[in-house]
Formats: C-alpha cells, structure tokens, sequence
C-alpha cells in the first residue's frame, strides 16, 4: 500500500489530461541507462496487521526493565497522561513550521509560550523555538559567543561526553579550536581554568549538575569566566531547576540543556529537545526560530515567527547556523509537562529526584567495598566504586532493574522521582546479595 | 527618489561626506526603498578596521539582509547607535541618518556624484 | 485566544505524584534557587482545554490540503504513530547496553538497509535530527576524507544559486568558502559555469536533483563526473527524493554522499516544526567518518548529538517503508510526479507555470506577469488560499523565479482534492483580475487578518511578562 487514493482508473484519466500515454513518459528527462531495471531489493509491502506484528517483535528484543536506575544524559521521569496525549493531536502533530501566521496561530501560542517558560525556568530574557538536542544546544550556543577575536572555545571535563564531542564536531567544521577543561575531584578544576582563560577564549562552558551528578560552583566559574572577557555558558537539567540557583543568577550569558526529563520518553535516544536562552544583549546572536508577538491588520493580538533575518533562508552563508527543523512538538510537549506540573509540581518532583537519589547513595554506601566516589554536594546522580560490577550490574538485570551506569572509577547511578522507597530497596538488597556471596 | 548633491555615493548604495577628514556614511534613499522598511542594524564595533569595498555590517529587513560596504579604509571612530532602537530613521530620513563615522582614511573608492549616481539608478 | 499564563489562577494545581516515601534532603546554601518560576498554575481540565483550544487553530496535513513545495507534505499514516508508541520502543535507555537494545539496532540496520538500497548508498547513520543537520553530516565527511588525504588545498563547495539556503549555511559551518554557480534559466545546473569555477580547490558540490524547480537536471551524469574529474566529492540533498524514489537511485546519478529527510519523503510527521530526523547515507570509501556517539559506541569519531539520534522518528518511517514496500515505493514516486503535473495541467490557462515542460513532483507558477497586470502578487494568491483552507504553497522560492508559488501535491491527495484546488487557482485568477482589494487584503476569514511583521520584528516581544 502507498496512501495513494486515486483508483487505476482516475490515473490513467490524469496521465491522458496531461498528454501522456504511460509512466516512463513522466521520466523522460532521465537518461534511460540510469533507470533502475526490475524491482528494489525490499520486502513486498505489508498490511497494518503485518506491520504491527513486524515492530512489535522487534521491540519485544528489546529488555523491559521496571526500575531504571541509569541516567546520564537520559531521564527516567513520570510522564503525566495529558503529556502524552496532547502531542498526538492530529493537528499539532502534522503540521508544517508556522510560517503561515494566519493558519498557524496555535503552533505560534503554544511556541511563545514554551518560550517564556524556558526564560522563566533560567532566569533567562529571550529563548529561542528549541534545537536538536542538549549537545547541539551547547555546540550553537559556542558558536554564537565567537566573534572576530575570541575564537577559542573552553569546555569542562566533566561535561557529558557526548556533549564534549559534539561541541568538538562544530569548531571542527568551522575550523576553530575547542580546550577540554581538566577534572579535579570529579568537578571542573577552578585553578586549570584560570590558567586556560587567554585573551583569545571566547566562552567557557559547565554542565550543571556535571556528568557525574555534582553540583559545580557555577558564581565562581562565572565570576573568573567574565573575569577575564569571555561569556559563560551554563548546561543546565531542567528538572534541577526547580530547586537549583537560575544560570542567570549564577552569572551565565547564555543557558541551554537537553529538556528530555521534561515529558520525552528515553525513546533510545531522541527525539529528545534542545532548549537554549541568552540575555537581551546577545538576542540577535541566538539562532534558530523565534517567535515574536505583533498585532494583526485589525490589531489583534497574534504571532509570527520574528527576526528570521539571523536564519539561514535569508542569510544564507553568512548565517552563524543552518538550523531549519526543530523540535517543535518536543518543545510543546516539554510546556505541556510544566504547565501540568506548575511551581509547586516541578518544584517537588525535583525535591523528589534529589531525595530518592540519597536514600539509593545512603543505602548502596553502606555495603561493603562501595563507595562514594567524590566528594561535594549532587542532585540526582552519584558515582560510587563497585566491586564485582559485572556480576552485580548483572544480577540486577536479571531482576528487571537497569543498574548504573559503568564509567571511570566506577558505576553512574541515578534515581528520580518515579522510582518508589520500595523499589530502591530490592535493588540494594539485590547488591548487597552479590557483594555477600 | 532624493539625491542630494552635496554627497559622493558608492555603487553599493552608501553615501558618504567627508567632514574634517572623518568619513561620515550612510545609505541612499534608493537603498532604503529597495530594502523596504529596515527592522535591525548590525552596527562595526568602534575601534574595528575598514577596508573599502568590504562590508562592515548589515541592514535588516523583515525577508531580507543586505551587507552595509564601506567605502573608505579606515578606523571606525562612532557608530550611530540611535539606530539600535529605532532603524526606521533610515527609511524616515536616510540622508540625516548617518551609520558610521571613519577616521584615519588611507583609501576610498572611486565614489560617484549625485548626478552619475541618479542615472546609476535609474538605468 | 488568552495566554496559558493568563489563565493562571494561584493554588490550582494538578496532583500527579504521591508523597515522598523516604527523607528529603535540603540543598546547601548557595545552591538554591531564590525565585519561584512563573508556570501556570492549572487545573488538569484547564489545560485540556486550553491545548485543545490552541490545536483547532492549527493546520496539519491530515487536517487538510497542504501543497508546500519542498516540504512533501503527504499524509502521516496512524499506524506509524502507534508503533513509536510501542512501550518496547519509548522505554529503552539509550545507555542499557547492546544487548538490552537488540530490538533498536535492528530497527536501524533494517530501516538502514532498505534505504541504501533506495538510494544505491552503502552506509546509513541515523544520527542527525533534521535535514540541515544531515547537510551538516554530509559535508563533514567530505571534509575529513579531504583532510585524511591531506588534501588541504580544497577550500571550496559548489552550491547552485537555486539550493535551499541550507546548502551554503552548511557549506559555511563546515569552513568551506561557499562558490554560488549561476543556473541556466531552467534552473538546471549550467555546464559551462560549473566547469569554470571547478579545479584543485574544489571540496565538492551540493545539488539536489530534481532540482529545487521541479526539474530532473539530465546533464546529471555528466556534473557528477565534472567534480569527481577535479578530485571534488558529490553531495546528494534528498528534499526532492519523493519524485525518484524505486525510479533512479541519487548512487547510480555519481553521489558520493546523501541526506534524507524521513519528515518528507518517509511521511514521519513534521510537529509543526520537528522533530524531524535524517539518514544520511554515502559510498563504502566515506563509511569510516560516519559519526558516532562518544558514550554508546567506539570514541574517535566525530558525532553530531547525543546518542543515536531521532530513534522513535526512525520507527516511524520503517513502519512506512515496511508499508509500501518494493511496489509501493516507486508508486508513491510516480504518483507525486502525476499529481504534480496534473495540478499544473489543471492550472494552467489561468496562473501559467514557470516552466512549460513535464515537471517532477512540484512545480513553480510564476505569477510576475499578473502582477504587472493587476497588482495582485503571489503573495496575496497565498493568503487568499487560505480563506478556502487550504495552506498555501512555498511563496517567493526558488529566487531565481520572481513572483513564485511553488505547488507540491504529494501522491497522497486524491484526483477530487487536486480538482478542487485548481479550481480555487482558477477562481482567484479571475477575482484577483476584478478585485484586487480584496486578494491584497486576504485573508477575510483565518483566525487573524495580515500580522504586522515589522513591529514584530523592531519591537520584539519574545515573551509573555507578568503585568
């Protein structure tokens, strides 16, 4: 089936309305040596029934785990039902980029609003319509803070692997350098960056809480970063956020991060959603869609997509990105979750996360040979040393329960608020069984 | 369409008037026609080199940019940053409404009169 | 319609989570956030309503007709939405570890399978999340198997004057000095121009084809074998694959390397602006620089984002492909290109096409010449549309026509809708010729009149403010 609804009738009526006697005729401006000849090497297509059965098996191979206790970059929050269902809505769901105002006024509202939630959960004055994913967010905001001078970007070591390696893939292709900030205790060492902060820097960047779940001390990177004429970049979890200091009042010029804990499902990966805010000083530099309001012809209140001349389809290669799509209906799914969740909600789910994530640190730290691995205050994720890691990352599979995450020195782990005092137990039961065989 | 003749202009839509040996520049009151109305200026930094035939900035409209040339080499001396807040000024008065101001001029380009420049852009 | 904040009403809230079963932990001073964020506090039938009260003012392409040139906006199948629902599929951490993923990997292979064999590709990454970001990818792979042969002179990507603005936005984020080539007035690819600026500088060229007019540049063989001769590599923008796919495969046309957007031509839904995803496929030579992610995969490679990329998106369009199959595939192709010119057909006589020639699976009408005539331009066409419900086409693209609507039906419209449509085409010819007040004024029915994009633009409101 191909969703073409024309009969085979109608389509030999349309081929004769427009002069033509058969298909090959539609391609005749296709040399005929390229052609392909007989059939594509592909199955024969399916019924939905088929279809169906055809994924399903395919996410059976997958393993269901109940408790999730890994995180690193991706968060196993509850999603709230209205989260899930106001996304499908045939029309959200299959609409094109508003660039039509007049048809487009609910995609623009609900885009407007996303962004004053995002300044409101940063402190931040302008956000954009959202970005690929939390390391495209930090790549562009790097981007945008070079200018003529400052060319060379600084990253923390305890940023996010993937992210450090995606803010290294952008100055790649632009050609300009990007300097790993050394680790000292599992934080950003403060003395490195002092030494590594050169007239040529033109941002530094920090993940909040860093990789390693640590809270770093963001007032005195910000403080030393501005010190010395560059702009701070902060990457923030936007759950953490409803507890944590705003990067505006930790000094940042711009603040982005990955907003998958906001609704998205872990998904294996994507999509998930980048979000980025700056000051009203470097509005102009932010890229990507930005929705603005205005008045319309009868001067009602409405939406459009504003300052399009920083975009790609008018600047062209003078623009500092070429971000068309976004992620719309993530970013929409991500105001859906806050504006279900509200103040209080998000304030209390991150109280949660925190809670639930020292219980499992207090409990796992009082077995035998684990221990936490650096000092200094974390939110929802700790590394502690593992003995027989395998075996007990193992064990707990086998009971439904995704273990840590294995990095240097030991196991990430990570608990929210979805995870039950109950649950948390059987899994330090389950270590502390290992560990006493 | 205005042409004033007290101004050079530059095949690139900027006039210029020297005062004092600084350059004083702007753009013509075609350039702003054709832009449409003129929501944002990316002003140089004071203190930024100029090289004639290059740009130093940018003007906005709401669907289109256009690079601001330059017409002398230079050291950018001031910027008009009433501009920043209110851009219509070069749609309301383009010829009181000077972008940039240039000192240390070594090189200009071959700049055209009121009249050469009119039939420039009428041709 | 009122703001979602302005709605707000302090103290109401939704309770979705029960009480907290073990000790709270109190952050220490300095790290705590001094101001409550201004969310709206809600109801849970607030919000239900207030989302369903902003999703009636939206237009999607199973809402309606929505001829968006470029953008092939074909019906986005149900089905393929309930198997990225599949709890298997949404559940799975990115990080559980290969064995725990065996489900996911082999909906990557597959769907990476089935899409080189379209595209004559040996090796597919589904990592970039949208198509710019898959002209991203693609560029950096020529740029590293440039740089891995030291071959340090070429500085240069060829980009037709015609391309989406994507094309030199990428160029440029790759460090490449962008060389636009003027096209001939067909807006093909103008052999003579290429040859001139082609030599030991040249990184490689962009092109899509059929060309972003609707055309299929049958000097392909012959452009590709140009850029390889000067030692360029060949970049393939898959916007307009619809009208080829199970046809001509862009590997057999001398591409080196390729982009897909599975939001187009895969019938992945487009979420009023994303998520999008791509495939971006090349030739076994290039398989090496393909991206990777640092943490599930080998590091040493560059990645474009985190992790693997737009999965769910993925299982969407497999599901499609899975659908349509080795027949449907090139069914859905001929259709788009049948449907394209029997609109055009439909059409002309009234709003006359830019090209008078068999087009691919859209279209440009050039409406210069009745503007000159009656003062209506494509703009007001486009807006007028909308007061029928139909979302208008691509406005003033390719700019190598002047006054351009750009019309792409897709092969999943209907003889009766494209009937429908131009005969709205044709009705507004002729009241655009008695009336042109009113087009200027259009729309007279849409949720708003014409917004003010200037004001929007000089006085910017980014944000809803607590008044």
């Amino acid at each position: 089936m191909s969703y073409v609804p024309s009969t085979p009738a109608q389509r030999q009526e349309m081929l004769r309305a427009v002069g033509l006697s058969s298909w090959r005729e539609l391609y005749r401006d296709v040399p005929k040596e390229m052609l392909l000849e007989g059939e594509l090497d592909l199955p024969t297509g399916m019924s939905e029934l088929e279809v169906g059965r055809v994924l399903s098996a395919m996410a059976e191979k997958n393993t269901r785990f109940t408790t999730i206790l890994r995180g690193a970059g991706a968060y196993d929050h509850y999603i709230p039902a209205l989260v899930k269902s106001i996304p499908a809505k045939e029309e959200f769901l299959t609409a094109y980029t508003p660039y039509q105002a007049e048809m487009s006024q609910g995609v623009l509202q609900s885009i407007f609003e996303y962004q004053t939630m995002i300044c409101e959960l940063t402190g931040m004055d302008v956000s954009n319509a959202s970005v690929y994913d939390g390391a495209t967010a930090a790549a562009e905001a790097a981007a945008m803070c070079r200018d003529r001078k400052r060319r060379v970007t600084l990253i923390s070591g305890a940023a996010h692997p993937d992210v450090i390696n995606t803010v290294r893939t952008y100055c790649y292709g632009t050609g300009d350098e990007l300097r790993v900030v050394p680790v000292k205790d599992g934080k950003t060492d403060m003395e490195a960056l002092r030494e590594m902060l050169t007239p040529e820097i033109a941002s530094f960047y920090v993940q909040q809480p860093n990789f390693f779940g640590l809270l770093e001390d963001c007032d005195a990177l910000g403080e030393l970063t501005h010190a010395a004429g560059a702009l701070f970049v902060m990457g923030c979890n936007p759950i953490s956020l409803g507890v944590l200091k705003t990067p505006r009042d930790c000094g940042a010029d711009v603040a982005v991060g990955e907003g998958q804990p906001l609704g998205l499902p872990l998904g294996y990966g994507g999509p998930y959603l980048g979000f980025m805010a700056t000051t009203q000083k470097h509005m102009r530099k932010l890229p990507g869609r930005i929705v603005g309001e205005t008045v319309d012809a009868k001067g009602e209140r409405c939406y459009v997509l504003s300052l399009q001349a920083r975009e790609q389809h008018i600047r062209r290669e003078k623009a500092s990105s070429n971000i068309c799509s976004n992620e719309a209906l993530c970013a929409l799914t991500a105001s859906v979750y806050l504006a279900v969740m509200g103040p209080q909600g998000l304030k209390e789910a991150a109280e949660q996360c925190m809670a639930k994530a020292h219980y499992l640190m207090r409990g796992l730290t009082a077995l035998p040979g684990v221990e936490l691995r650096y000092p200094g205050p974390f939110f929802h994720e700790f590394v502690t040393s593992l003995p027989r890691q395998a075996e007990v990352l193992a064990a707990l599979e086998q009971n439904g329960i995704l273990g840590g995450l294995p990095v240097e020195g030991g196991v990430l782990w990570c608990a929210t608020e979805k995870q039950s005092r109950a649950e948390l137990d059987k899994a330090i039961a389950l270590v502390k069984e290992v560990l006493a065989k | 369409m205005n042409y004033p003749a007290e101004l050079q202009y530059s095949r690139d839509h900027e006039w210029l008037r020297m005062e004092d040996g600084i350059a004083v520049i702007g753009i013509s009151d075609f350039a702003q026609s054709e832009l449409g109305d003129v929501v944002f200026v990316n002003l140089p930094e004071v203190g930024d080199d100029t090289t004639a035939g290059e740009p130093f900035g940018d003007v906005e409209s709401v669907k289109a940019v256009s690079d601001l040339v330059c017409p002398v080499t230079g050291t950018v001396c001031e910027t008009n940053e009433e501009l920043l807040d209110a851009p219509e000024k070069l749609n309301e008065d383009p010829y009181g409404t000077w972008i940039i101001k240039v000192e240390k001029v070594t090189d200009t380009e071959d700049l055209l009169t009121a009249e050469q420049y009119e039939a420039e852009c009428t041709h | 319609m009122k703001l979602i904040f302005e709605k707000s009403v302090p103290g109401r809230h939704c309770d979705l989570l029960p009480k907290c079963d073990v000790e709270k932990v109190e952050l220490p001073e300095g790290f705590r956030r001094e101001t409550v964020p201004a969310l709206p506090e809600l109801s849970e039938v607030d919000l239900a309503r207030h989302y369903t009260e902003l999703n009636h003012r939206v237009h999607g392409v199973n809402c309606g007709f929505y001829p968006l040139g470029s953008c092939t906006m074909k019906y986005n199948p149900r089905i393929d939405e309930d198997m990225a629902a599949l709890p298997g599929f949404t559940g799975v951490h990115p990080l559980a570890g290969e064995k725990n993923t065996a489900g996911c990997r082999e909906v990557l292979d597959t769907a990476a399978k089935y899409l080189c064999e379209i595209t004559g590709m040996e090796s597919m990454t589904f990592q970039p999340a949208a198509g710019a970001h898959g002209e991203f990818t693609g560029v950096l792979l020529i740029k590293q198997y440039h740089a891995k042969r030291g071959d340090a002179k070429r500085r240069k990507i060829i980009v037709p004057d015609s391309a989406h603005g994507t094309n030199p936005a990428t160029a440029a984020m790759c460090g490449y000095e962008v060389v636009n080539i003027p096209s001939a007035p067909d807006g093909c690819v103008d052999l003579e121009a290429l040859k001139a600026v082609l030599g030991e500088d040249t990184a490689g060229l962009m092109l899509t084809n059929p060309n972003t007019v609707g055309l299929f540049d049958e000097n392909i063989l012959e452009i590709t074998r140009l850029v390889h001769e000067a030692g360029g590599l060949c970049y393939y923008d898959g916007a307009n694959l619809n009208a080829v796919m199970g046809v001509v495969r862009p590997g057999d046309m001398g591409f080196d390397c390729i982009h897909m957007n599975l939001h187009k031509t895969f019938a992945t839904p487009h979420g009023g602006g994303g998520p999008g995803a791509c495939a971006v496929g090349c030739k076994a030579f290039l398989k090496e620089f393909l991206p990777h992610s640092a943490l599930m995969d080998e590091p040493g490679h560059l990645q474009v984002r985190a992790f693997a990329g737009n999965f769910l998106v993925v299982v969407r369009a497999l599901a499609y492909l899975l659908t349509l199959g080795r027949e449907g595939i090139p069914e859905a192709a001929k259709n788009a290109v049948l449907n394209a010119n029997y609109l055009m057909r439909q059409i002309q006589g009234s709003f006359e096409p830019a090209f008078d020639r068999i087009c691919m699976h859209e279209f440009v009408l050039d409406l210069s010449e009745y503007k000159k005539e009656t003062g209506v331009s494509a703009l007001d066409v486009a807006k007028s549309l909308i007061d029928y419900g139909m979302h208008p086409p691509t406005m003033y693209f390719p700019m190598i026509v002047h006054e351009a609507l750009m019309l792409e039906p897709t092969e999943t419209e209907s003889k009766e809708t494209l009937d429908w449509a131009a005969e709205i085409f044709r009705e507004l010819y002729e009241l655009g010729k008695k009336d042109p007040d009113f087009m200027h004024n259009a729309p007279h029915n849409a949720q708003i009149a014409r917004p003010d994009e200037v004001r929007a633009a000089r006085q910017p409101v980014l944000r809803w403010q607590k008044g």
